[in-house]
């Protein structure tokens, strides 16, 4: 069969709706429009029930009561309620303190949506640690432990790396916040519905996820908010009606949020099937491009990784002409020129990636649409436009004429 | 180009095709003049190739230009080899075409908004072409001080790999 193009490979920056969550959310639109707010009358009453429903679905996927989902607008809102909010909740000083109001702890490759609320913070009198994680990306228990202080209030990490796709140690963090009397978030975004996740077993206080990552609606997030061991407490950012038990007010977002639970239910069943599935196909397509090319890395963990994702970086080729090369390819760059400012991607120059391979650099991200052909066709074409380029690349001359590239003093200003 | 891409993402797509020009695409796919007159060893010691090498790896761009020039002093032959974006590549490719049949004056004479408007680049890749002009500049400058000419302009005299300023610093 032949393949259809374009081919999408990159589901860490979006999924597509699953037609399941499509179906259930349709009637929510039209016929079922009512407020979840609207206690008097059956068209609020349906929604609320439904609003309900998708809360039990939600919580189940994680192991938590449905008591303890707050529905947001996606990761970045519910990232920021949990940070912004338990640091105020939780300060050492009063507001008008210009510092030792507490001490955060996050990491140099979070996620833009964890390190801006943090940074905010820090301007507004309070600590932070920004941990450096080790050359393989995985940010373990030892590594928090190092960084904290007596007052220390708030501890940041996610779960799994939406660049590299590497898996931190959360479950051992969290434990070691217990101990310790810490508020724990994690931003799990790239690892809910595609992992197997309990709140409880895994130590977490705070949890953020998104539903368009998991074959669910754009708009919709959820944030988990730990209710009992301890009971975590939050300031609301955003005021109004009080809804969310006034953790968020502002209306519910019905057919979003529907299509947020028939998500993680979809999740609940594929879950195993896809991560097998994925697996398989993201080690054939490292294999087979690691076998086919010489000077090609695989960032990151080799193993502790998320199996649907993998970062490589291609020696003496630049990665915005690789993606020339591969336009039939939807997959995302660490290079430079794929955003709006010039610089190699912060995650990798975090893990010590020189800029150069940096330069070089392909996110693929598998999804549940992703076919064997799709991946057989990636690797012919990946192949082939590395070695279209490496014919016009002087580096990879210079590599093969045993010049040491590094040691070359490339005359920069 | 018939649609602006916005300001620092050159790739806008375009059905599934990313919006550089028709011209850039056919010199990324069709390059004209790959290649080098030998190994940077062996190049070095032939007196009639004069060679340019600009950009670093850090910047993701390097340019490698060489000129095969003959005894009236007209360029013959031009090869190259580059590290960088597409935009980088179709800029190299046609300013070999252009050197070819040109003296080292005419070749020098090559500006890089001539480049630019040829290819049909964004502001965002203007960079590029700056960095083929300097790697003409330097290719003749190294032509004309292995043959003992005019010491060529001090900048290029001394240096064996040129740069122009890394935008990766500059933001």
């Amino acid at each position: 069969m032949p393949v259809k193009l374009p081919i999408y490979l990159d589901h860490n920056a979006t999924t597509p709706v699953d037609p399941r969550v499509l179906e259930a959310m349709l009637p929510y639109f039209t016929t079922k429009f009512g407020n979840a707010a609207s206690r008097n009358h059956s068209f609020g009453w349906e929604a609320e029930a439904a609003v309900d429903k998708a809360r039990e679905q939600a919580a189940a996927l994680i192991n938590a009561s449905p008591k303890e989902i707050i529905w947001t607008s996606g990761s970045t809102e519910s990232n920021n309620l949990a940070i912004k909010g338990a640091a105020a909740m939780y300060e050492k000083a009063p507001r008008t303190a210009e510092s030792g109001r507490g001490h955060i702890i996050t990491c140099t490759i979070e996620h833009k949506a964890v390190l801006d609320p943090v940074k905010r913070l820090m301007r507004e009198g309070y600590d932070a640690t920004f941990i450096d994680p080790p050359k393989d990306g995985v940010v373990r228990r030892e590594h928090i432990e190092a960084a904290l202080r007596p007052d220390t209030i708030l501890v940041s990490i996610m779960w799994a790396n939406n660049e590299i796709g590497t898996i931190n140690e959360v479950p051992e963090i969290g434990a070691l916040c217990h101990e310790r009397d810490i508020i724990f978030h994690t931003d799990a975004t790239q690892w809910v519905g595609k992992m197997p996740t309990n709140v409880e077993t895994d130590n977490i206080d705070l949890l953020s996820w998104s539903g368009h990552k998991i074959y669910g609606p754009k708009g919709v997030g959820a944030l988990y908010v730990r209710r009992r061991k301890p009971r975590v407490r939050l300031v609301a950012q955003q005021d109004g009606g009080g809804h969310e038990r006034g953790f968020r007010s502002g209306t519910l977002n019905v057919p979003g949020i529907v299509g947020f639970g028939a998500a993680c239910e979809c999740c609940m069943t594929d879950m195993d099937k896809d991560r097998e599935r994925l697996l398989a196909l993201r080690q054939h397509l490292e294999e087979s491009i690691s076998s086919q090319l010489d000077v090609v890395q695989i960032n990151g963990h080799p193993t502790r990784r998320l199996p649907h994702t993998t970062n490589i970086s291609f020696g003496f080729v630049e990665g915005e002409s690789l993606m020339m090369g591969i336009k039939e390819i939807a997959v995302s760059s660490g290079s430079a020129c794929t955003s709006a400012s010039l610089e190699p991607s912060y995650v990798l120059k975090g893990l010590g990636v020189g800029d150069e391979l940096a330069h070089s650099s392909l996110r693929f991200g598998l999804g549940r649409i992703t076919t064997r052909e799709e991946i057989d066709y990636t690797i012919e074409h990946v192949v082939k436009a590395v070695n279209h380029l490496r014919d016009m690349s002087p580096l990879y001359d210079m590599h093969k004429e045993g010049i040491d590239i590094s040691k070359i003093e490339w005359a920069q200003h | 180009m018939n649609r602006k891409p916005r300001e620092g993402f050159p790739w806008v797509l375009k059905g599934t095709h990313m919006a550089y020009s028709d011209k850039v695409i056919r010199h990324y796919e069709q390059p004209s003049n790959v290649g080098s007159f030998g190994t940077t060893s062996e190049v070095k010691k032939k007196k009639d190739i004069g060679v340019g090498i600009v950009g670093a790896p850090e910047c993701g761009d390097v340019m490698q230009l060489q000129i095969k020039v003959n005894e009236k002093g007209v360029i013959e032959d031009a090869k190259f080899k580059t590290f960088g974006c597409g935009s980088a590549i179709a800029c190299s490719s046609l300013a070999t075409e252009w050197l070819k049949g040109k003296t080292l004056d005419e070749g020098v004479a090559i500006k890089n908004t001539e480049l630019v408007q040829e290819l049909s680049l964004p502001p965002v890749k203007i960079h590029c072409s700056v960095l083929a002009e300097d790697a003409i500049r330097a290719a003749v400058s190294d032509y004309k001080k292995k043959n003992g000419l005019e010491a060529g302009d001090d900048d290029h005299q001394h240096a064996k790999v040129e740069a122009i300023p890394c935008k990766t610093n500059a933001n």
